[in-house]
């Protein structure tokens, strides 16, 4: 239902998963090393924003979407990056629902868009999402 | 284009391509997309996508990887010629993504990123942001996934 407002999740980001995932996807020196991080816009060590989206996505598949009836999402409306996500954080999601709609051509589908803010342990987002995820929807009645 | 203030709106970079094999598409998935149609050929099989897919997220980290190898290469350029290297990022977000088309195991995906603006902020007079058209086409040049990037970019120093 739209506005429904929901908190779910627990990751724990350690510095060895965050510099193996920038080794592998995103070897920039401020996401691999310390020194070079702290001369950097980000002021020290931080997670490859492309880590923030593969961890909500995991969030979101043990949250809510692998028991779901998911087909899968089209694509992403916005991503941002609001600030540093630092080893060591851990994170949650707070998920709000945004509209739920049956999709015109496909009246077996429906269409859920989502603002998805991945939470630090401060209480405030590293990183906001909006976008759609399609659905299986019952039969209508 | 050493510094922002020199990046060129609107020449493509072709970053180079990767092939998707079933175990990169599982080893991703299982650890951040643990989806059936991601990480299971037989309820992949079963699925809407009748067969095992590629998760968008990873289509997306491999593009990042292409791309920052790519920016190295630039680096590395300007240090062999004597000049000055670029200094990138982070970004600040990006929008419009899309997945146009699946990706399945054996699938070749040829990767690029093209300046498409660029904005100076008053608030950061050192760093501008280059707006950018990043994605990547199939073999038969068919545009399987985009979205438009934004990057930090230092501008030449004022004398």
């Amino acid at each position: 239902m739209p506005g429904e407002v929901s908190s779910y999740g627990a990751y724990e980001l350690s510095r060895d998963a965050l510099v193996a995932f920038a080794a592998e996807y995103d070897p920039q020196p401020f996401h691999l090393d310390e020194e070079a991080a702290r001369d950097s816009l980000l002021g020290g060590l931080a997670a490859s924003g492309w880590q923030a989206c593969a961890i909500l996505m995991r969030l979101n598949c043990d949250g809510f979407l692998t028991a779901s009836t998911s087909l899968g999402a089209p694509g992403i409306d916005e991503v941002r990056w609001l600030r540093p996500l630092r080893p060591g954080t851990r994170l949650s999601v707070r998920r709000t629902v945004l509209e739920a709609r049956r999709s015109k051509s496909r009246p077996d589908t429906g269409l859920v868009k989502f603002l998805f803010e991945l939470m630090a342990d401060d209480g405030q987002p590293v990183m906001s999402q909006t976008g759609t995820i399609m659905f299986g929807a019952r039969t209508p009645t | 284009m050493t510094y922002f203030d020199d990046v060129a709106v609107g020449v493509r970079r072709e970053l180079g391509a990767f092939r998707f094999t079933s175990e990169a598409i599982r080893a991703f998935a299982v650890q951040y997309d643990p989806q059936p149609f991601h990480v299971d050929e037989t309820l992949a099989a079963r699925s809407h996508f009748g067969g095992l897919v590629a998760s968008g997220w990873h289509v997306a980290a491999i593009w990042m990887r292409l791309n920052v190898k790519a920016r190295e290469e630039d680096r590395l350029a300007a240090e062999r010629a004597g000049r000055t290297a670029p200094v990138i990022g982070p970004s600040p977000g990006f929008r419009n993504m899309v997945w146009r088309k699946p990706v399945r195991p054996g699938d070749e995906l040829f990767f690029f990123s093209e300046a498409t603006g660029k904005k100076t902020q008053v608030s950061r007079p050192d760093w501008g942001v280059v707006l950018m058209r990043n994605g990547a086409l199939d073999k038969a040049g068919e545009e399987v996934f985009a979205f438009d990037g934004a990057v930090f970019w230092k501008r030449r120093p004022i004398p």
